[in-house]
């Protein structure tokens, strides 16, 4: 056995940053805070760097025992912790893509009123991220899971002082709270048939178990329980709907928790429990449908609309719709690398454009950007970076991990449909993205001049230095950007030879991609390689077209589409759906039942009614104490009598 | 029909007689008086069933000396006729038919569920010397206890009929000394 | 030779027209001589089960009321004397200040 490898430290190194901060740091200076931050966050990723470096592939995977939690009966969960290839991969890109975008938010948050909180709660949200990854049951992940939804509520309702920003916060919490419901039944499910929550156990009860080809049986339930748990936390079809209204929180927030790692916590929780999915082929099934759904719903979304940060967001939903493809055809793997390099080029996206938001002093609708790639050209490199990145070209990351998963699902038995919709998705994909880098970098600047004040829409702490023009970030929120685009480049190069996938055999086993992957011939596979490549290359050339060879075209086409447009641009009126269908009855119930009725008449009512007849009952009795000497003696006989009635009665019988 | 039941009837005429002519009189003198005569015939009540001495303690001490207490108090106070209110004529109204099913609800219960055997005339005699070797030696503490209650009956009745003093000093200078 | 039930009967009677006097009147003298009517009409019912049961303890019990009755007397007469100098009134309607 290996020396103890102290994984307790990563997670409770960010909780010891949280607490410092949020206890001191009200009083303390700027820099005393994001020395605090960045230590903390910074030394947990070291920590992760350590402990990769020192395990040997032979000791994984690893528990570790901290203290003991509940004993009741036959059931057990403790503080303990799991450490294998697939925890050793998210815990990496959790503390180094947080680390990086901690480094990011000293400049971005720096004249914000409430520098202290924002770190305060970014460390809490890298410790319950940390919890869920290394737990070693469902319990413990359990806590992280909804430790995160909490970090993400506070986090997007940052600035509660703002009313959309504080209704994002609860929409965020209450949809995610729906899904924990599913994924909460899912977890008794698990419990009242293995009678533990811990992964090892669960798994090797589960193993034995065949795939239950026809009908549905519990493993199925189950599946789809926890399903209904990964859409909530990672917004996908039906509870995907607190996304793109998350954009209130600041970027930075968009870029760590709404597309690096809370939204992939259920890309996580599904690949970790894929020995339940594997012998549920039904529940499979639903997971691919729904991922490739999104994918492409989403994305039909993004092409409509006008804030750089919704596209992004809808665009995070889209791709996460692919993880979910990918664990939905068996490639649990694939799913895991697309999360990986998703990590990267999402989050250098959002933090792109929060350097564009910066540079213009708060604006974020791109209808008054344009042309600002002369003013901010590392943002512009990047950003194009990351671009090219998620629209497939190779050799970026996003070309790999993509292309992998829409390889998979050709090869997987009925996976041809997926494999199809994932392609039109990558067309989509790909020209929304070029329109949003476009619309942005090229063309003239039809922005309003920033000035010593100068607010946009949005307006936040930072753009009080203004110069008149847009300029660009300071090198403290340039660095993360560089060394993000550096690993959107080459991250992707780990898949090539399935190396990726080798390396996580321990866990998920050699499964279905492998017989998929000698099943079919290598040309197949070079071939679908080029059409993705001609698909990203068509996306391209069609928002060139639009944004600026012919600008005027867009215009054009989205007039003569007009109803059909305007459905799109009003996102298929899903939330006005939700509204009528469930927030409504349920308001309405609520004050009407629950309020007037059940509180008022029968709560409150009972209580005054309780006071109101003890009053009344003395009310009536109080005449016996008249004062009157008459009235006590006529008393006085009344009761004598009935006495004397029952003796003659008993006596009588 | 014996002697015995005549004297009863005509002793028993008299209470009732004397009874209702207390309800009825308006002036409490009348009343008082007719409650002697309640009390007289009662007296030849307990002598048919042979209770001699407390016959003669009833005529001595209820007629004799309760009574006149009563009297006693009534021609000090000076009370007059009552007056009819509305109040009175309503408790005459529903009392009288009362008082009237009551007493025949009574009579039924007695007459038709207790035995008719009869109790002779003079049958358990009372004379005072049997009653006097009970009195004290069975009901000897009842007795003491009876003659504290008297002495604190006179002293309670002393104190409550006494003039009040003229002034609050007076009143605290008699209970010093 | 006269039943037992003659005697309860008439004891009865008297008992309720006792209870009607205390009832039905105004007077506080004359309400207390209804209570005394009460208590003779429960001593001849006393003296009556003593001669039936041969048993002398109910006549003695009729001593006691007796004695009883007597203290009651005075010590109610006395108090009605003082009720009357405050009051200046028999009449129990009157007698009235614990009214609200």
């Amino acid at each position: 056995m290996t020396s103890s490898l102290n994984l307790w430290l990563i997670p409770v190194l960010p909780l010891a940053g949280a607490a410092i901060n949020g206890l001191l740091g009200k009083r303390s200076s700027r820099t005393a805070v994001s020395i605090i931050g960045l230590f903390f966050s910074g030394a947990a990723f070291a920590w992760a760097l350590s402990v990769a470096w020192r395990v040997s592939p032979a000791a994984l995977p690893y528990p570790e025992y901290i203290a003991h939690w509940i004993r009741s009966g036959s059931f057990s969960a403790d503080f303990a912790l799991y450490l294998d290839q697939l925890s050793l991969i998210m815990l990496l890109v959790v503390t180094g893509v947080g680390f990086l975008i901690h480094i990011y938010s000293v400049g971005y948050m720096w004249d914000d009123p409430s520098y202290y909180r924002f770190f305060t709660y970014l460390n809490l949200f890298m410790f319950f991220m940390l919890t869920l990854v290394l737990a070693n049951n469902y319990l413990l992940m359990f806590i992280g899971w909804e430790g995160v939804g909490l970090a993400s509520y506070l986090l997007i309702g940052f600035w509660f002082t703002k009313d959309s920003a504080a209704s994002a916060g609860k929409k965020a919490f209450i949809v995610n709270r729906i899904g924990d419901f599913g994924f909460l039944i899912g977890l008794f499910l698990i419990i009242q048939h293995f009678h533990s929550l811990n992964f090892t156990q669960v798994f090797e009860q589960v193993r034995p178990y065949t795939a239950e080809a026809n009908g549905a049986g519990f493993l199925t339930a189950i599946g789809i329980l926890l399903m209904v748990g990964a859409c909530g936390k990672s917004a996908q079809i039906p509870l995907y709907v607190w996304l793109p209204d998350a954009m209130e929180g600041p970027t930075p927030v968009s870029a760590l928790i709404h597309a690096a790692t809370m939204v992939t916590a259920g890309v996580y929780m599904v690949s970790r429990s894929h020995m339940i999915f594997e012998r549920a082929p039904i529940a499979l099934t639903v997971v691919a449908v729904i991922g490739t759904l999104t994918a492409l719903f989403a994305a039909t979304i993004g092409i409509t609309q006008t804030d750089i940060k919704k596209v992004l967001a809808y665009s995070t939903v889209s791709q996460l719709g692919y993880m979910f493809m990918a664990c939905g055809v068996g490639a649990f793997s694939a799913g895991i690398f697309h999360l990986m390099t998703h990590a990267f080029f999402k989050g250098l996206l959002f933090l792109a454009a929060g350097s564009v938001i910066h540079a213009v002093g708060g604006e974020q609708d791109m209808r008054k950007m344009g042309g600002l790639r002369s003013y901010i050209p590392w943002t512009f490199l990047t950003m194009g970076i990351a671009t090219l990145a998620i629209a497939g070209f190779p050799p970026f990351a996003g070309f790999w991990s993509k292309d992998e998963i829409l390889w998979q699902a050709y090869s997987s038995p009925h996976g041809k449909v997926f494999w199809l919709i994932g392609l039109i998705t990558a067309f989509i994909t790909s020209f929304y993205m070029f329109r949003l880098l476009f619309m942005t970098f090229f063309g003239d600047y039809h922005g309003a001049q920033v000035d010593e004040h100068g607010h946009g829409s949005h307006g936040h702490g930072h753009d009080d230095h203004g110069h008149g023009e847009p300029h660009e970030s300071p090198m403290v929120m340039l660095a993360p950007l560089m060394i993000l685009a550096l690993l959107s480049v080459i991250g992707g190069l780990v898949g090539i030879g399935n190396r990726f996938e080798h390396f996580l055999e321990p866990v998920f086993g050699s499964g279905v991609s492998e017989a998929a992957g000698e099943a079919a011939s290598g040309f197949t596979e070079y071939l679908l390689m080029g059409i993705s490549v001609v698909v990203a290359l068509l996306g391209f050339g069609l928002a060139y077209l639009f944004y600026v060879s012919q600008p005027l075209l867009p215009q054009k086409i989205a007039a003569s589409l007009n109803g059909f447009y305007t459905t799109i641009l009003n996102k298929y009126y899903v939330d006005e759906i939700y509204a009528k269908l469930f927030v409504k009855p349920l308001l309405d119930g609520s004050t009407s039942i629950l309020w007037q009725g059940v509180d008022r008449k029968v709560i409150d009512d009972t209580v005054n009614n309780a006071a109101d007849g003890a009053r009344h009952v003395s009310d009536e009795v109080r005449h016996m104490q008249s004062g009157n000497l008459r009235s006590y003696a006529g008393w006085i006989a009344a009761g004598s009598a009935v006495v004397i009635a029952y003796m003659i009665w008993m006596g009588v019988r | 029909m014996s002697v015995h039941l005549v004297l009863f009837l005509a002793f028993g005429v008299v209470c009732i007689a004397g009874a209702i002519n207390l309800l009825a009189q308006t002036h409490p003198i009348n009343s008082a008086l007719s409650l002697i005569a309640v009390m007289a015939a009662l007296a030849g009540e307990y002598l048919l069933l042979g209770a001699e001495f407390v016959a003669a303690v009833q005529v001595i001490v209820y007629a004799g000396a309760i009574m006149v207490l009563f009297v006693f108090v009534i021609m000090l106070l000076n009370a007059g006729v009552e007056d009819r209110t509305k109040g009175s004529r309503i408790a005459v109204l529903f009392g009288v038919p009362g008082m009237l099913g009551g007493s025949i609800l009574i009579a039924w219960v007695m007459l038709h569920h207790s035995g008719t055997e009869a109790v002779a005339a003079g049958a358990l005699p009372g004379d005072p010397r049997t009653l006097g070797q009970l009195l004290f030696h069975e009901f000897l503490l009842p007795f003491e206890i009876t003659s504290v209650l008297i002495l604190i009956a006179i002293m309670g009745a002393v104190v409550l009929a006494s003039k009040p003093p003229s002034t609050p000093a007076a009143g605290l200078a008699r209970k010093v000394d | 030779m006269v039943p037992l039930s003659y005697y309860l009967v008439l004891s009865g009677i008297l008992f309720a027209c006792g209870v009607a006097g205390f009832l039905i009147k105004r007077n506080i003298i004359t309400i207390f001589m209804s209570i005394e009517l009460m208590l003779n009409g429960v001593n001849l019912s006393f003296v009556a089960f003593a001669a039936h049961w041969h048993a002398l303890a109910g006549q003695i019990f009729v001593f006691f009321v007796m004695v009883v009755a007597a203290a009651e007397a005075a010590v109610g007469l006395a108090i009605i004397i003082a009720v009357y100098r405050t009051r200046e009134t028999l009449n129990v309607d009157q007698v009235n200040l614990l009214k609200l």
